[in-house]
């Protein structure tokens, strides 16, 4: 349980007042390796009769060789184009046959695929999951389609609409120097269209080996018959050890960037800017508050730079705060950033909402914050790690990463409590290291199209 | 490389049948419908209020589900914001052209306090002027950055098209519309319609469902005023005609949407209607996604979904294509749609669609947010959860007959209405092969 605070009012009284401690979750974990070196979490949850499937790679965005730009993406859907033992198509009907839904994701440092079904289809999820595992169908037909439908995404998401890729494509080349931390995750028209069958196999070969991969299952199942069931499908997946992991670590800034870009089809400024922060893995201890001050700074009304920003000056119409370019404080390795993100209204100054930013940021490590203020941004954060460990897929795909990048499953049930353990003192110190020295950031100019 | 073995994908096991959570309903004396619903497994609290609110002006009806929380007598918009935090809790606030809408979640400790403090700005809310100046800006600002939104241009263009002079045609105000609205008449529009009649509350979560009743009940039994009903018009019949081209210069992609008749939740052809849906385009593995992305690479994510509103439902094709197969994106559509109408599915077909449907039922009530915006939603149509039996047992008995019936019926390229924001320049040829266009500005 969280430790208790004294309290403070701010607003009229009420009738039932205490703070909200912060409850834990007791989800139970089984991890097991298996002989050719897959990781395996288990984690029950009879409540309702469904389960989660999880199945993370360790090789994201970050990984992708030069000239491959967007490979890592287009290489996840090439993981859905049929396998050892199953036609094109056939995954997407097995799973939507049995009443689920799938889906997959790239991410800087993994990969996941995953479903959520009726509990009587576990065992068909990993079938499923264990034949791609195997190999995929890597055909020149199924590559030149999966070309054509990656570049609509991008299309989508990028190309055909305001602000498409801000911040998370764009403010990255600002901030970092390399590329493995710098380039389009989404990669270039010219990159996807030069990607080779070759190159999938090699890729395949070399990252989608089961010593580099975890699979997490959530929900309604017996962990016996889990692990038979799991024994059954993956245990004769070939073992290959996991790639060393490259060092894609980059110093500190020591000056300020400031980019800019016009946007055609944005109507109104915008800017984003980020700091590093300290390593989320090996330094989680000092990584945590700044997850807090994120919140803190941009969490409702009744944060720092929104009442401030928003509601005061009216600098800005829209902020956001948070850690990782992809916004996931939980899911990322070194080097990462906190990030801010302000829309503004026409004619905004972005040099003034910048300077503003620190102003507040430079209170709060200065002044430092109320008890009060503190203690309601962590009763919030709890609700939003409780409400997204709901979902029986949820815990399955949070899980398997915690179980990838730290060894440690179980730290999902002490995320809440954590989170509430940050100090003021740790908020402040955090706060005070988001010097406009340190400092990257990208705006949006617009481009005055309709 | 491994040796390739023969594995045969496993059998489904037994289904565990769908059980509806414990639950329990109250009609309040104010006329408020409180509907609580037990789902234990986080110790948090979904909320959700709708309140009719079909026929209120747009601009000032937008305007007021922004500043519904801004402030009241007691407390300003920065207190009740910190205020709901010291629970974990946060409300939101919008609109659709049936119902203003307050949506929540907290820890299920603070369930007493998120009530009080609705309470507080359903009976309190001042709309201070300053505030409302403020969110007045914010909201043109988000008007003009959807306006440079393909798929809001899109939608904007097809709902006027299907609804000609029906009040669901124009669900987005214009920016001098927003301008124009003061904060005394955002007053008098809360004293006018965000009323306890007709209105309904659910409530889920780790909660006992009559506990939470009488809490809704404590904390919101004050809150008065009596609907007077507004009727909306029957929703007009689609009026199939020429393809309408909206010019949208330089778009590297089309918008390609198409509406089709639908029926409610309550209609006999709703199950049908549904399954026919799926194997169209309501699912990846449907006919139109394998054959225009997986086959063709045409489109990222098509997706067609029938949508319910009060005044009627209506079934929504879209797909952003590459501009230049626009022409042969539709022809598929068309073809696909005109397959589905003419010939029946086979029977595999349908059971895959059917075990999908019966699958996201499953899935859609294990989580609280998922129950509580299934349970808001049913209760819309006059229904509760244990609906989700009935329509199960409807979804099960469909046959290839109806699906081939209600296909023939609701599904026909013929009956559709069809438009496509794109550049003109560059699809106007394409699309004029197979249909006749009539061309308008992006507005």
């Amino acid at each position: 349980m969280a430790a208790r605070r004294s309290q403070e009012r701010t607003g009229p009284t009420r009738s039932t007042d205490q703070r909200a401690g912060i409850p834990p979750t007791r989800y139970p974990v089984e991890r097991f390796t298996l002989d050719n070196g897959l990781r395996v979490v288990l984690t029950p949850d009879r409540s309702a009769p469904v389960v989660g499937v999880a199945v993370l790679y360790d090789v994201g965005i970050r990984s992708e060789p030069e000239g491959r730009t967007g490979f890592a993406h287009l290489f996840e859907h090439l993981m859905f184009q049929g396998s050892e033992n199953l036609e094109k198509l056939a995954h997407f009907r097995h799973v939507q046959g049995a009443g689920g839904s799938f889906n997959g994701s790239t991410h800087l440092d993994y990969t996941d695929y995953y479903e959520t079904l009726p509990s009587n289809a576990l065992e068909r999820a990993l079938f499923l999951e264990a034949d791609r595992m195997r190999g995929p169908r890597l055909t020149e037909e199924n590559l030149r389609n999966q070309v054509d439908v990656v570049k609509e995404e991008i299309r989508v998401n990028v190309l055909n609409r305001p602000y498409g890729g801000f911040p998370w494509l764009t403010l990255p080349p600002v901030m970092f120097d390399t590329f493995p931390n710098a380039h389009d995750g989404y990669g270039s028209f010219t990159d996807l269209e030069s990607a080779t069958v070759a190159d999938a196999t090699d890729f395949f070969r070399r990252y989608y080996a089961s010593g580099n991969a975890v699979l997490a299952v959530s929900g309604d199942l017996d962990v016996d018959e889990a692990v038979t069931l799991v024994q059954r499908h993956f245990g004769d997946v070939p073992h290959r050890p996991a790639p060393s992991r490259p060092d894609f670590t980059e110093p500190d800034l020591t000056a300020e960037r400031r980019e800019t870009y016009a946007d055609r089809l944005a109507p109104l400024p915008a800017v984003a800017a980020a700091w590093r922060v300290p390593d989320p893995i090996a330094d989680f201890a000092a990584y945590l508050p700044y997850v807090v001050l994120a919140e803190v700074l941009t969490d409702g009304e009744a944060s720092r730079l929104v009442e401030r920003l928003v509601q005061r000056d009216r600098t800005a119409t829209g902020l956001s705060g948070y850690l990782g370019f992809m916004g996931d404080p939980f899911d990322v390795r070194d080097p990462t950033a906190l990030l801010l993100e302000a829309h503004l209204p026409p004619g905004g100054d972005v040099d003034k909402v910048l300077r503003t930013v620190d102003e507040e940021v430079d209170r709060l490590a200065t002044d430092g914050l109320p008890a009060e203020e503190l203690a309601r941004t962590q009763a919030r954060m709890a609700t939003h790690l409780l409400r997204d460990t709901d979902a029986v897929l949820g815990r399955a795909l949070r899980m398997a990463v915690l179980e990838q990048q730290r060894d440690d499953p179980g730290l999902l049930n002490d995320l809440p409590r954590l989170v509430g353990e940050v100090t003021e003192e740790q908020v402040r110190a955090a706060a005070a290291t988001l010097r406009p020295e340190r400092r990257a950031s990208i705006e949006v100019v617009p481009g005055g199209a309709k | 490389m491994t040796a390739e073995t023969v594995r045969t994908l496993p059998p489904l096991g037994p289904n565990r049948p769908l059980s509806v959570p414990p639950q329990a309903e109250r009609r309040l004396t104010n006329g408020l419908t409180v509907i609580a619903v037990r789902r234990p497994a986080v110790p948090l609290v979904e909320l959700r209020l709708w309140m009719p609110f079909g026929r209120a002006d747009l601009a000032r009806g937008a305007l007021l589900s922004q500043t519904l929380l801004s402030g009241t007598a007691t407390m300003t918009s920065v207190q009740i914001a910190a205020e709901l935090q010291r629970v974990g809790g946060g409300f939101s606030a919008g609109l659709d052209p049936d119902r203003l809408m307050v949506s929540g979640a907290g820890l299920v400790t603070g369930l007493d306090r998120m009530l009080e403090l609705l309470a507080e700005v359903l009976t309190g809310a001042t709309y201070p002027d300053t505030e409302v100046a403020t969110e007045a800006d914010r909201l043109v600002d988000r008007v003009q950055v959807a306006q440079s939104q393909p798929a809001h241009l899109a939608r904007a263009a097809l709902l006027r098209r299907i609804y000609g002079r029906h009040p669901y045609a124009v669900q987005t105000p214009e920016v001098e519309q927003i301008r124009s609205v003061t904060a005394a008449s955002l007053r008098r529009l809360h004293a006018d319609r965000v009323h306890p009649a007709g209105a309904v509350l659910v409530l889920v979560g780790d909660v006992h469902p009559e506990r939470a009743l009488d809490t809704a009940e404590r904390m919101l039994g004050g809150w008065k005023g009596d609907g007077h009903p507004v009727d909306l018009p029957d929703a007009p019949p689609l009026r199939p005609g020429s393809l309408l081209l909206v010019d949208r210069p330089d778009s590297v992609q089309s918008s390609l949407r198409v509406a089709l008749p639908a029926v409610g939740r309550t209609h006999p052809d709703h199950a049908a209607l549904q399954l026919a849906n799926l194997l169209f385009g309501g699912y990846f593995s449907s006919r139109w996604v394998e054959n225009i992305r997986e086959d063709k690479g045409y489109t990222y994510g098509p997706h067609s979904v029938v949508e319910h509103s009060v005044a009627g439902s209506v079934l929504v094709a879209a797909a952003e294509v590459a501009t230049e197969v626009t022409g042969p994106a539709l022809l598929e559509t068309t073809y696909e749609l005109g397959r589905l109408a003419s010939v029946p599915p086979k029977p595999d077909e349908l059971e895959q669609a059917r075990r999908y449907a019966l699958g996201s039922l499953q899935l859609g009530t294990s989580t609280q947010a998922g129950l509580a915006s299934l349970t808001s939603a049913y209760a819309g149509n006059g229904l509760r959860l244990d609906y989700l039996a009935e329509y199960s047992a409807q979804l099960t008995k469909v046959t290839v007959e109806d699906v081939a019936q209600v296909a023939a019926r609701y599904l026909a390229p013929a009956r559709g209405v069809v438009v496509v924001l794109g550049d003109a320049a560059l699809i106007a040829d394409q699309l004029g092969v197979l249909t006749p266009v009539e061309t308008a500005e992006s507005t």
